[in-house]
């Protein structure tokens, strides 16, 4: 691995979560005194001079973003208005439930779509591919939130299978993972359908081919791996879309995540847990991306070469 | 022999695959794009003429009429698709809430080109710190889910329809300034701009009046492409109450209120549910379409 790349994307993935808690820093210094807001309007002045002094207020604007910085950094966003315990512990206590429901949604898109679009693209121009293309683009128009009450309708209220809220059994999981992993599974199934497209067009796919090998051999180990790197990329930019689903499924489904934890925040106006959620999810976000942008030199040499052959130049 | 050759022949057919972009099946269903752009016509009239279409007004309550079904599952009353909890003609509110959803993402799609693509031009043209501060504020859009930061911004400013539709305008901004930067950065290397640049035009006519009629159009492609998206958004977030706020309606407001009452009155949430689905699907299909078609960078 090229260490010059990976210190320049190191230090871009830390500029971008800077960047956000500076963002953050700014609207929330935009939104008004928390003072005013906060304590009745028919308070002696002392006591909000006192608020203003104890949370900070009263001193130059570069020292509050520097001491914002520094617990920041401490991993304290303040304490949380309505448990009255430290945001950060409010917010971790959800992390696995988020975790959970994610990746599992994630593994579902990745075995549903994925093969879907393979096959797809291997019978091309039949029933199947078209069949497959029209749940692709059904799936990709359908809103998260209005999955999840088709599927309630469907199965909680008319056929009383499944459970509509909550999350002690898997029972509980069946609904959300669907509403979740439907869109990104069609997704991958377009995206994965182009891309083997693509390279089962390219030159050594027929030597592959002259060589002998078998068909099943042909797709496995020349044409997906190469055909992978397209739909990686497209994995680590609409994560942002799979985190932006999961807090409208946690929501309709009442699953006690983080998503839910934002929503209900949000509406309390709770901006500890807001702000800490904002940047948890920020690093979350950045580390992915930095972590697929090293993947790629591992699944593509040509890329890995070409950052060599950069960095040559550079010494030059 | 010529079994061989026929083999031969077969295996030259598998390979002779012409090179084509995916057009995810779209240009074997012209008609399917004929009816999404019939349905999207529809919806731009039930927008445009709310107020002569809709029998009863979105706000006119009736204490007796509430909970009705859609007259054919034997509701009474008059109401064409159900009333909801407080007796307010469905119907009647859906067409007021494709106007205001419509208007949304409308205007805040177009703010949000007009502001990326104006963003785009200033890095083509200026280059240096202009352009590292324009792509490192892009990158960082692009890397925080946008529903995240409008939760943000909305519980720490609290909510109000000017917020809303600004937040609305800045979704997606980043597309457009980093397809508009790429393609003012190469046009004005092509001759037209050289020669009227040298000719003594430089700035604002040169850019505006010259490359920008030369690059609008995958612009205009991409603003179709993003329509569906910023409709899913105001959706999204008038859904979990944080939008469009009482008394105005919009889809996803009224599927969210709809929710509680699924047991009874299933129609209050669905009827908006399917308008957004066939809207946005309509939409992407007629984006799609277009972009096989017209836009020229991806031939």
């Amino acid at each position: 691995m090229n260490f010059g790349f990976v210190l320049m994307k190191t230090l871009r993935a830390v500029v971008t979560v800077w960047l956000v808690l500076t963002f953050v820093f700014i609207v929330l210094r935009l939104s008004g005194d928390p003072a005013s807001r906060l304590l009745p309007d028919d308070i002696d002045p002392q006591t909000v001079a006192y608020y203003r002094a104890e949370w900070g207020r009263d001193r130059p604007l570069w020292e509050q973003y520097a001491a914002y910085f520094t617990s920041a950094a401490e991993g304290s966003f303040g304490i949380s208005f309505r448990d009255r315990r430290p945001a950060l512990e409010v917010i971790l206590e959800r992390v696995p439930a988020t975790l959970e429901l994610g990746l599992l949604s994630f593994a579902f898109a990745i075995v549903v779509g994925i093969p879907l679009g393979v096959v797809a693209a291997l019978k091309r121009n039949t029933v199947f591919d078209r069949l497959a293309m029209s749940f692709a683009v059904l799936g990709y128009a359908m809103p998260y939130f209005f999955m999840g009450v088709l599927l309630i309708l469907l199965f909680s209220l008319q056929l009383r299978w499944l459970p509509s809220s909550g999350s002690s059994t898997w029972w509980h999981l069946i609904m959300p993972v669907l509403t979740l992993g439907t869109t990104p599974a069609a997704m991958f199934a377009r995206f994965t359908r182009s891309s083997v497209l693509e390279v089962m067009n390219k030159p050594f796919i027929r030597t592959a081919r002259a060589k002998g090998a078998l068909p099943w051999r042909e797709i496995v180990f020349h044409a997906l791996p190469n055909a992978a790197i397209p739909v990686v990329t497209v994995m680590g930019l609409r994560l942002g879309e799979l985190i932006g689903g999961a807090v409208v499924t946690e929501t309709v489904f009442a699953w006690p995540g983080m998503g839910r934890l934002l929503v209900g925040a949000v509406a309390n106006r709770d901006l500890a847990v807001v702000q800490g959620i904002v940047v948890l999810i920020a690093i979350s976000m950045v580390t992915v991306n930095l972590l697929l942008d090293l993947a790629y030199g591992w699944l593509d040499p040509r890329i890995r070469t070409a950052r060599q052959e950069g960095r040559a130049e550079g010494r030059a | 022999m010529t079994v061989e050759l026929a083999r031969l022949k077969q295996d030259n057919r598998r390979f002779r695959v012409r090179f084509r972009l995916p057009s995810f099946g779209l240009q074997r269903f012209p008609a399917a794009v004929a009816a999404a752009a019939g349905f999207l016509a529809l919806m731009a009239i039930c927008a445009v003429f709310a107020d002569m279409l809709a029998p009863y007004s979105y706000e006119e309550q009736s204490l007796l009429g509430r909970l009705q079904p859609p007259f054919w599952l034997g509701g009474s009353g008059g109401y064409l698709l159900g009333s909801d909890e407080l007796g307010r003609d469905v119907f009647s509110r859906t067409l007021f809430a494709i106007r205001t959803s419509m208007a949304v993402a409308l205007l805040g799609t177009v703010i949000g080109a007009l502001f990326g693509t104006f963003l785009g031009f200033l890095a083509a043209r200026f280059r240096g710190w202009v352009e590292d501060l324009v792509m490192m504020l892009v990158d960082c859009q692009a890397a925080m889910p946008f529903l995240i930061i409008a939760l943000a911004v909305l519980a720490f400013m609290g909510n109000n329809l000017v917020l809303f539709i600004a937040l609305m305008g800045i979704y997606g901004w980043e597309k457009y300034a980093r397809v508009a930067r790429g393609l003012v950065l190469s046009a004005q290397e092509q001759g037209y701009a050289l020669a009227v640049h040298s000719l003594g035009s430089g700035g604002f006519r040169l850019y505006f009046k010259h490359i920008l009629p030369n690059v609008l159009s995958p612009l205009i492609v991409l603003l179709t492409l993003n329509i569906p998206d910023t409709i899913l958004m105001e959706t999204t977030l008038s859904f979990l109450g944080f939008g469009i706020q009482p008394p105005r309606t919009s889809l996803g407001l009224t599927l969210g209120m709809g929710r509680d009452y699924l047991l009874t009155a299933w129609w209050i949430a669905v009827v908006p549910g399917v308008v957004i689905f066939l809207t946005t699907l309509s939409i992407s299909l007629v984006g799609d379409w277009l972009r096989d078609r017209f836009d020229p960078t991806l031939q």
